[in-house]
């Protein structure tokens, strides 16, 4: 490649910051607007700066329960999200070797992958129905939510072991190390920082998970149901505000599972 | 593994099936064997027009989404040369997706209402002298918002194929005389093209089977196979809205299997 930049270099650098920007755009929008003072509306102009809606947010709501959602969303999302690690990793291990079923159950996850969420909502609540089972968040909708999580879980196990190579587990086999010796000390720590990938995965996508809870939570709402239900009936900033709330909160177990990732990287360079 | 998808998917599928041909009388279902939810939806021509503008929304967003992703995955798989800018400013396209979807969606109401930065802008510069109405709650926010919350399903897996792609293949293309667009058009598009599948499944679907985007963005204007599914839910309406999902689940299946025959995603990944 020659070293001088061709010009649809810039053309596509340009293309790209458009498309940045309107990927961030409206999130950034709303956070500016919910330092919106006290007496502001939902779009500009600014009616002065205050946390006013921060505040808004701890008082006790007309409609909601904003904090039980958030403990319920977050209490789930660690649930799925070590499930989805263990099982895909189980699930990558045993396919590895082609035992029979396996590609049924291939594609099984794959339909998983693509059926449309409100089918899986509406099947498990029927289900359920059926089975005179009470639907719950902790239930049906852990359920429901694996059905999606599961498979991006096993899909990227997938990818790690296509590109894992045996040599390393064949080298520990013949220096005596058992089949868990080699798993724990071999496999495990090489596919670390994906199985951390995994997890992210886990819980974000069970954290903000809408559709496939909606008919299967029960009683008791997660927060994305909450905000839902928010959206038809509250019409200040306290939505942007918690907009803003869930927005950082996400960013901040990005940033976890990020360092996470780092400190087990560097282990693993170190030793 | 097997036994959560068997529970948590099979039987659901088949409890929609099964309870698809039960009768449903004012405010509960009971075991049947008519054909009457179907034959109500099939003869209906609502659900034609529902079907149509569904396959409007879709078409339009994966033509949107396929663009926009291709161009993004190019410009960061062949223009960024170093890996760790390349991995910074994909992370850079990734990170939204582990955001809410509800909370991007209602990011838009401050841009695009009528008092909105959109509106304000264009008033402006003079390029209007009225808000425009259709901005926000219409077609075009249900679409603007599909291609916000989807692009990302697209430029994932086309990312993956490029990078991927054995580099001294273009460069043979390049010796042999090509000029950048047969380098794009006989080298990069087809091999790139299992990436291009992989991303179009998952943006036909999502978005075949979305009601929220379509019930928030239009504002509760348009309608759309998702959307009549959940309000027959809303009311109670068991039976119809489980002929209405076999329908679309044996729709989109046709739409992912003909996909499929152009790719073996398993080796791909």
């Amino acid at each position: 490649m020659n070293s001088k930049r061709p010009f649809s270099f810039y053309v596509l650098t340009a293309f790209f910051s458009v498309f940045v920007l309107f990927l961030y755009g409206p999130t950034i929008t709303i956070a500016i607007l919910s330092f919106q003072g006290p007496r502001g509306g939902l779009t500009f102009p600014m009616n002065g700066v205050s946390l006013h809606w921060f505040g808004e947010l701890f008082k006790q709501q007309a409609v909601g329960d904003i904090w039980g959602s958030f403990r319920r969303s977050f209490m789930l999302g660690l649930l799925v999200m070590v499930t989805t690690t263990i099982v895909s990793l189980m699930g990558g291990l045993a396919f590895r070797k082609h035992f029979r079923g396996s590609a049924i159950i291939f594609y099984l996850a794959i339909t998983s992958l693509i059926i449309p969420s409100i089918l899986i909502s509406l099947g498990v609540g029927i289900l359920f129905n059926i089975l005179d089972w009470d639907v719950h968040w902790a239930s049906s909708g852990f359920g429901s939510q694996l059905t999606w999580t599961l498979p991006f879980g096993l899909l990227i196990m997938f990818a790690v072991f296509n590109r894992f190579d045996s040599a390393y587990e064949e080298a520990a086999r013949d220096l005596g190390a058992s089949s868990w010796q080699t798993l724990r000390y071999v496999v495990l720590p090489i596919i670390g920082p994906s199985l951390i990938g995994v997890a992210l995965f886990g819980f974000t996508l069970s954290y903000d998970e809408f559709a496939r809870t909606l008919l299967t939570a029960g009683t008791y709402n997660t927060l994305p149901l909450e905000i839902y239900g928010m959206t038809t009936s509250v019409t200040t900033p306290v939505l942007f505000a918690l907009g803003t709330f869930t927005t950082v909160f996400s960013f901040i177990v990005i940033a976890l599972f990020a360092v996470i990732y780092k400190i087990i990287s560097n282990k693993r360079a170190s030793s | 593994m097997t036994l959560i998808l068997i529970f948590f998917l099979l039987l659901p599928v088949l409890a929609i099936v099964v309870v698809s041909f039960w009768q449903s009388t004012a405010y509960s279902y009971s075991p049947a064997f008519i054909f009457e939810n179907y034959e109500f939806l099939l003869t209906s021509p609502v659900t034609l027009s529902v079907y149509l503008k569904t396959l409007m929304f879709t078409g339009i967003t994966w033509l949107c989404c396929l663009l926009i992703g291709f161009t993004v995955a190019y410009f960061l798989a062949f223009h960024v040369r170093s890996l760790p800018v390349q991995i910074g400013l994909f992370l850079l396209c990734t990170v939204p997706f582990w955001t809410s979807n509800i909370i991007r969606m209602i990011s838009w109401i401050p841009f695009l209402g009528r008092n909105g930065i959109a509106n304000n802008a264009l008033q402006d510069l003079g390029l209007i002298d009225e808000p425009l109405e259709w901005l926000l709650f219409s077609d075009f926010a249900v679409i603007l918002a599909f291609v916000h919350l989807f692009t990302l399903f697209m430029i994932v897996p086309i990312f993956n194929s490029m990078m991927r792609l054995d580099r001294s293949l273009i460069e043979a293309a390049v010796d042999a005389g090509a000029t950048g667009w047969q380098v794009l058009s006989n080298v990069i598009i087809p091999l790139t093209k299992p990436g291009i599948m992989i991303g179009s499944i998952f943006v036909i679907t999502l978005v075949m089977g979305d009601f929220i985007t379509v019930r928030f963005m239009s504002g509760g204007q348009s309608a759309s196979v998702g959307r009549v599914i959940s309000n027959e839910i809303s009311l109670l309406q068991y039976p119809a809205a489980s002929a209405s999902a076999v329908i679309l689940l044996l729709t989109v299946l046709i739409m992912i299997g003909t996909l499929l025959r152009f790719v073996d995603i398993r080796k791909e990944l």
